[in-house]
């Protein structure tokens, strides 16, 4: 285990280095600099704003200074909103996102697990063709259709929820349940075809002719077996919700850290770019690994590499 | 001739002598095998057709298809064609002009879907919408069939130290997030593919899509392949052992005529349905990257612009966003299910497990 550790640690390393190179290479791909875009500034007054913010730096230069400072926990300066640093905005966004994307994720896995249970145990009966047109739906249908049809629905004609901001609690229910659609349905899917598989099982058969209760076999022995594909998805899921955020956090006009991505790119604001992708991929790649020695950690069958 | 005869009781071992006489013609005949013997093909196909979830999808792809590539020709107005005085239309609505146009006694084609905020007819923009995605789907998904195939099959081909640095190299790629970097190369190939264009105008067509078309077929060339060289390595692990492959090399052939004429042709039910289920994804990405503003530029429409153009003005002009909408998730199911739908086809016995 600690070996596997280690190893998938220094990939996980490897991938960040390779992200923050591609970002600053395809940063600087762009012709012209941050500051040649506003109007009619002298040559001097650029070629000082260059050397303020080391621009002036050979590429190879600029690219260990950013990642010297970024060791040490300094993400740089945003350019467009003054007097900001990166750190700061990632500071204040992150908690935003990250309480709307863990609110979304635990409703996804509760949901998706339980009807997906339900679907399996009612196989070809209604409910669980109505369970499965549901979630093909979810895994069809766009976060940004989703997020726009609830808000013409319940914001617009029936005026019952918020359309914008983080205010209230209810302003909570349209972004988290357009962004746990989509997984709630593929969980679901994913917990239905485990537990059929489970439920065929000879030991499941064992624990009836035991006289196990209905109930401690399917919590006790089908579910723990079912749930393995969704601890896997649990990696990618955390990906999802991260990205999936930026449609939602731009459609409810949330102040998260989708949103300020997303702006940060429309306005060119390089350093916030750089910093908030690297903060991004950290997260995702790091959230992956751990799911990846959980899910060894759940599973003892699966060997370790 | 009547004969009376007990029934015989199924568990005597009592034996018949009639049991033992040679057969006759027409009992041999009774045993030949009546149905003809059918290829893999014929029976994937017989397995597809009689699916009636993934037919009707496919029928709903071959209509969309027809609808975004055929019917534009034959419509009456353009897709960037701005009708002054006939801004936000309602369905089947005429504007003042066009009612009196009709009143004159002249014919107006009617607006089915209304017009948008610069008085554009939404059908023509919905069918080039759907044309838009069709294509990035559909070449998005051949590059990564592509390229991933051949990089798998050298992966899965050679093996040992050529396998561990080419699948070191696609488990990095796998981890790199994809939407992020995705978002970052679609705004820094703007610039550089104009000035591409611009210079070599041999590469007009390549202009006509645009440059965000363009960065989006590199980013899926770049980042996505790399699912279809895990799974094109796997097939090509297992079949490279078989006997025919080592008749082959004993014949002479090299390595390149292995690959592409022995081992490819023989996981090609394999990359069909991973080629399909990848369409989807694409479209997805497509509409995603427009809906924030960052794909196809106007006049130019996609569905997730429309869909984007439309959110502005929910309030009063729902119906601009649902027909998109609608089209987007029709288009992104009918795939899904039809992809679903060759799977079982040419794999009953794979399950669900992949994405």
């Amino acid at each position: 285990m600690g070996a596997y550790a280690v190893r998938r640690f220094g990939y996980a390393l490897l991938t960040i280095f390779f992200v923050s190179v591609i970002t600053f290479t395809l940063m600087n791909l762009i012709p012209g600099g941050p500051f040649l875009s506003e109007k009619n500034i002298p040559k001097e007054t650029v070629a000082a704003m260059n050397a303020k913010y080391g621009l002036d730096q050979p590429k190879w230069k600029q690219y260990l200074t950013y990642m010297g400072r970024l060791l040490r926990g300094d993400l740089g300066e945003s350019l467009k909103q003054k007097g900001r640093s990166a750190n700061d905005i990632i500071n204040t966004a992150f908690p935003v996102s990250a309480r709307l994307g863990g609110i979304s994720i635990l409703l996804a896995v509760v949901f998706g697990v339980l009807m997906g249970s339900v679907s399996a145990l009612n196989r070809g009966r209604f409910s669980d063709r109505l369970l499965m047109v549901i979630s093909t739906l979810g895994i069809a249908v766009p976060s940004f259709v989703m997020a726009t049809f609830l808000m013409i629905v319940f914001g617009v004609k029936l005026r019952l929820l918020p359309t914008f901001g983080l205010r209230s609690a209810a302003a909570y229910i349209m972004p988290c349940f357009t962004l746990a659609f989509y997984p709630m349905s593929y969980i679901t899917r994913l917990t239905r075809s485990g537990m059929l598989d489970a439920l065929d099982q000879d030991y499941i058969r064992t624990a009836r002719s035991k006289g196990v209760s209905r109930l401690a076999i399917l919590y006790k022995h089908a579910l723990r077996n079912a749930i393995l594909p969704v601890i896997t998805y649990l990696g990618p899921l955390i990906a999802y919700t991260v990205t999936g955020s930026f449609v939602v956090e731009t459609i409810f006009n949330i102040p998260g850290l989708g949103r300020e991505f997303i702006q940060c790119i429309t306005a060119r604001d390089y350093p916030l770019m750089m910093s908030t992708t690297i903060f991004l991929a950290v997260l995702i790649i790091l959230m992956n690994l751990a799911v990846d020695l959980c899910y060894r950690l759940v599973d003892p069958r699966i060997k370790l590499k | 001739m009547e004969e009376i005869r007990l029934p015989k009781n199924p568990l005597s071992l009592q034996l018949k002598a009639e049991d033992f006489l040679p057969a006759g013609r027409e009992e041999k005949r009774q045993l030949t095998v009546m149905r003809e013997s059918t290829t893999f093909w014929r029976d994937a196909m017989k397995r597809l057709l009689s699916n009636k979830i993934a037919m009707t999808a496919f029928a709903v792809i071959v209509l969309v298809m027809i609808f975004a590539f055929v019917m534009p020709s034959f419509y009456p107005y353009q897709y960037d064609q701005q009708i002054r005085g006939s801004e936000y239309l309602h369905p089947m609505q005429y504007s003042e002009k066009e009612m009196k146009t009709v009143g004159a006694g002249g014919s107006v084609f009617p607006h089915f879907l209304g017009t948008d905020m610069h008085g554009r007819d939404m059908v023509i923009r919905l069918m080039m919408g759907s044309r838009v995605s069709l294509l990035v789907g559909l070449i998005a998904s051949v590059l990564v069939l592509l390229i991933g195939t051949i990089y798998g099959s050298i992966a899965g081909y050679f093996g040992g130290a050529v396998d561990l640095v080419m699948m070191r190299i696609v488990d990095i790629i796998y981890s790199v997030p994809d939407m992020l970097t995705i978002i970052l190369l679609q705004v820094t190939l703007k610039q550089p593919l104009n000035n591409l264009f611009d210079a070599n105008p041999s590469l007009g067509w390549m202009r006509a899509l645009g440059a965000p078309m363009v960065s989006i077929f590199i980013t899926f060339s770049l980042l996505y392949w790399v699912g279809m060289a895990r799974i094109v390595r796997g097939q090509i692990m297992s079949l490279k052992e078989q006997e025919f492959v080592t008749a082959a090399r004993a014949l002479g052939a090299s390595s390149s005529r292995i690959i592409a004429r022995h081992l490819i042709p023989n996981c090609i039910s394999v990359l069909i349905v991973t080629t399909t289920l990848q369409i989807p994804a694409a479209i997805f990405t497509e509409a995603f990257l427009s809906f924030l503003g960052l794909g196809v530029m106007s006049p130019m429409a996609s569905l997730g612009s429309l869909a984007s153009d439309a959110l502005g003005a929910i309030n009063s002009y729902t119906y601009l966003l649902l027909a998109p909408s609608i089209m987007i998730s029709l288009i992104i199911l009918s795939f899904n299910l039809f992809g679903d739908g060759l799977r079982d086809a040419f794999d009953p016995k794979l399950k669900e497990n992949k994405k």
